[in-house]
């Protein structure tokens, strides 16, 4: 089915480009080496049509694609598509053959690589189910001060979808693994935007012991259906807890690496942060940013959405999610007098580890006025949100200052 | 002798008139062909062809300024505009350009940065050009250790 559509688009995306050249006069110049999956940006103006994604979502950036959601967007206690943000570092790949994907385990600590079919992969090793929280390194980017470079995310870039896969550490006991086994490294069929296919867009990974978790699978599909062509379709590592980076779409090789992987986007400043805090503005040399691993302790107000207005007297009931990274939220507070006080109020547990966790409260207010409703979550070790900006990084990663709604009371 | 000039006289205005309906009809027949060509006869409507030359200058057209911005891109319009639009968007959107703030010495690095890992070739002489251009129109706003709420969209909230 989804092969189909692949085969249309490719074939509409022909159509239009010899009818493009009809009404210009003229062949388009380089048209045959146009990336594969690149369309003239004039052919690709909706997102929302192309992606299935709700018309509230923000496009950042469309070449490459990058689509936020908004806090209220992301009330479903699993995140459907619609509201689920886009993160690429390069171009998507256009013509995916499923039946002809494979998959090749290989690098310095393999015994010998290995190559599956992607149907091997669903029917030789047994398929699990989790909810994982996948949340960009840079979500909150937008607030740093002094501002960092990249896409100016604000609160939307996380998502906790249902991903159902085979586990990474199944394939790696029948590839058979060296005792000198530190990192993977995922190699995926996007392009890099500059259209040199010995580019890799990006080529991140995990160490080997996140590699090995139970819940780090290699999915085949999101919410129950074919995963998205946006979100990685036919094959996406997914590595709950940890920045989106290290979930791979379109994955068709991963390397057992003996040292940390050096592929793009792991060496330099990306997806790192000062090993030691420093002061905002500072520069940080290349040898003293250190790798994310965890994400940090992180919540959300779904609803209501900012801006509410109600009457003296009325409560507002809000709910939202919480999510701590490879921990768990053990408590979980809101104030609506700037942090002056917090009352605590539940939070459920995860369905599953790596899972977001959801909160409500019931609140009152006293008096009629402009209030924020703050929320802030406290993990397993006791760590909790600021209500500040966290450490100043440079290239303005791990934001998880406290979420806040505006409330007006007449 | 009055009876042969009399005679010629009618044989010289029988020929010219002739001579004018010849005419006549290879005037209609030229007419007739024009029209089969041209039927709305727009050869002979100056102004009608001038307001269609302009419209399909599409050249300019994709260049147009609009309140300030440049249509196509969404960049500000200002000194090194073009030279900016024809580096800097190639690989990426503008959009890129336009969400982010940095002083001179950070859209420098963030140039280079480019040329060493994503193939943005040497950009000489423009160079001054498109950073005066990014520090003069996107510079960094000061925001402090957190802003206060804005653009608060207000509604009843019902129940």
């Amino acid at each position: 089915m989804y092969l189909h559509i692949m085969k249309r688009r490719n074939f509409v995306k022909k159509t239009v480009l010899s009818s493009m050249a009809a009404i210009i006069g003229a062949d388009i110049v380089f048209g045959s080496i146009m990336p594969k999956g690149y369309l003239p940006l004039a052919l690709q103006q909706d997102p929302y049509k192309m992606f299935d994604k709700d018309n509230g979502m923000e496009v950042l950036n469309d070449k490459p694609w990058n689509i936020e959601a908004k806090a209220h967007l992301l009330d479903d206690k699993i995140t459907p598509n619609r509201y689920m943000f886009i993160r690429n570092n390069g171009l998507i790949p256009s013509s995916i053959d499923a039946s002809k994907w494979t998959l090749t385990i290989n690098g310095e600590s393999v015994k010998q690589q290995k190559t599956y079919s992607l149907e091997e992969l669903k029917s030789k090793f047994k398929q699990h189910t989790y909810q994982l929280t996948l949340e960009c390194g840079g979500n909150g980017r937008s607030e740093f001060d002094p501002p960092a470079k990249g896409n100016q995310w604000t609160v939307g870039a996380v998502s906790c979808a249902e991903w159902t896969g085979v586990r990474l550490r199944d394939i790696l006991e029948d590839v058979g693994i060296t005792n000198d086994a530190i990192y993977i490294g995922y190699h995926a069929a996007d392009t890099h935007l500059s259209g040199d296919p010995k580019k890799e867009p990006i080529s991140r990974g995990v160490p080997i012991a996140k590699a090995l978790q139970e819940e780090t699978l290699l999915a085949f599909k999101m919410n129950g259906k074919d995963i998205p062509l946006a979100h990685g379709y036919p094959l996406r590592l997914v590595a709950g807890g940890w920045p989106a980076s290290a979930s791979g779409k379109w994955v068709n090789r991963i390397s057992i690496r003996d040292k940390v992987h050096d592929g793009t986007k792991m060496t330099g400043t990306a997806y790192r942060v000062p090993c030691e805090s420093v002061a905002p503005g500072d520069k940080v040399k290349d040898e003293d940013m250190c790798i994310i691993e965890s994400m940090p302790v992180k919540s959300l107000i779904t609803y209501p959405k900012s801006g509410a207005m109600i009457s003296k007297g009325k409560k507002i009931n809000i709910r939202g999610h919480a999510w701590a990274g490879e921990l768990e939220v053990t408590k979980m507070e809101y104030s609506i007098d700037f942090g002056a006080t917090w009352k605590e109020c539940p939070i459920e547990k995860p369905s599953n580890r790596l899972a977001w966790q959801h909160f409500s409260a019931s609140i009152g207010f006293p008096m009629k006025g402009y209030y924020e409703v703050w929320v802030r979550a406290t993990d397993s070790n006791g760590i909790s949100q600021p209500m500040v900006l966290p450490g100043w990084n440079p290239k303005g990663y791990l934001n998880n200052a406290c979420h806040r709604i505006a409330v007006k009371v007449k | 002798m009055d009876k042969q000039r009399q005679f010629r006289q009618q044989v010289k205005t029988v020929y010219r008139l002739l001579l004018v309906v010849f005419a006549m009809v290879g005037l209609i027949t030229v007419a007739g062909i024009y029209l089969i060509a041209d039927p709305s006869l727009s050869a002979f409507k100056k102004t009608t062809t001038e307001s269609e030359y302009i419209t399909t200058s599409k050249e300019e057209d994709d260049d147009s300024i609009e309140n300030g911005v440049h249509v196509r891109t969404g960049l500000i319009d200002a000194e090194g505009l073009m030279t900016v639009v024809n580096n800097c968007t190639n690989c990426h959107s503008s959009k890129l350009v336009i969400q982010n703030r940095m002083n001179r010495e950070r859209w420098i690095a963030t140039i280079r940065w480019m040329q060493e890992t994503q193939n943005l070739w040497d950009l000489g002489g423009n160079e001054e050009i498109i950073v005066n251009y990014l520090v003069t129109n996107y510079p960094p706003n000061k925001k402090g250790r957190r802003e206060v709420l804005t653009d608060i969209e207000w509604y009843e909230l019902q129940d």
